[in-house]
């Protein structure tokens, strides 16, 4: 299969997803400009972390507007696994491919640093090959990753299961003391309704590789792989 | 003709930055501050118009891209 990983200016995980998915999981990847207009044939699209247009005005709130977003709207319609990551999150909130906002962590610093994340739910493309309630160790890089929702919304996504990733401990518990940021219900990761669209905080593609500190991030792309080869199987 | 546009978050969002400042302003030895709420202003220029057409339009901007509805309001003041 084919990632397509989005390039904006600021992007600076655009080569670890780039990676993570050409060397460490083995499929094909495309580095795809934000001006591009095309996916180049992609099969699940990445939105990277970083700074895209440097974060200015607000995160996410310039990317939005980038050219590509245009195909990638299109894309995500169509049913296309769409994975945003830390900034690229961001993005997919901004661009309403996602519910709520990010604000600024409570704690008042970018936090760089480890944490336990659990799977809540193993229907979407990118976490189909998690076992359910899986704990993680991903690594989290983050100014703004204080995710907010306005109470009706919020009650909506936890109806819906659209919560994907929660902050916990290494035991896989909801703690205050183990959210990172102050998001809401702990909340790590989310989905769209239609459950193809994903954006997290943590960083997946930066634990790819147990010289790195962990691979437990493998499965969230290797979920895709499994995911489009299910897909390719029941409409054969 | 220039138009004021002030963006702060909802009440109902909780503002770190805005913590953070009363905090260093208690510091600083001004006890009496309760609560600092930050913000964002932008003054737009603009061709001329006649102001309520300005006003329709600046809330147009920062409907689509000046604020981000989900967490803040804003407030738009044409100027003559």
């Amino acid at each position: 299969m084919r990632f397509s990983v989005v390039v904006f200016p600021g992007s600076n995980s655009d080569h670890d997803a780039f990676y993570a998915a050409s060397r460490v999981i083995g499929e094909e990847a495309e580095l795809v400009w934000h001006k591009d207009t095309d996916l180049k044939g992609a099969d699940a699209v990445i939105l990277p972390g970083g700074f895209a247009h440097g974060d200015y005005l607000r995160t996410g709130a310039i990317a939005r507007f980038s050219p590509i977003m245009s195909a990638v709207k299109a894309f995500a319609d169509r049913g296309g696994p769409v994975l945003g990551i830390c900034n690229g999150f961001q993005v997919l909130l901004e661009a309403g491919l996602l519910p709520g906002a990010m604000v600024r962590n409570d704690r008042i610093k970018f936090v760089s640093r480890h944490v336990a994340v659990r799977v809540e739910q193993t229907d979407t493309p990118f976490t189909v090959a998690c076992a359910s309630k899986q704990v993680l160790n991903l690594p989290i890089a983050h100014g703004e990753g204080n995710y907010y929702a306005p109470p009706a919304v919020l009650e909506q996504i936890e109806t819906n299961r659209q919560v994907i990733f929660r902050y916990t401990d290494a035991h896989g518990m909801v703690s205050a003391e183990h959210n990172p940021n102050g998001s809401l219900n702990s909340i790590a990761g989310i989905c769209n309704q239609q459950r193809n669209v994903v954006g997290l905080m943590p960083h997946p593609e930066r634990a790819s590789e147990l010289a790195i500190g962990s691979a437990d991030g493998r499965v969230v792309l290797a979920s895709a792989v499994r995911w489009m080869s299910e897909r390719v199987l029941r409409h054969a | 003709m220039k138009a004021r546009v002030y963006v702060t978050l909802k009440p109902s969002v909780f503002d770190p930055q805005g913590r953070v400042v009363a905090d260093a302003l208690v510091t600083l030895g001004y006890q009496d501050v309760k609560d600092v709420r930050q913000g964002k202003f932008f003054e737009v220029e603009l061709a001329d118009a006649d102001p309520a057409t300005a006003k329709a339009r600046i809330t147009e901007m920062a409907d689509k891209l000046l604020a981000n509805p989900v967490i803040e309001s804003y407030r738009v003041e044409v100027l003559q």
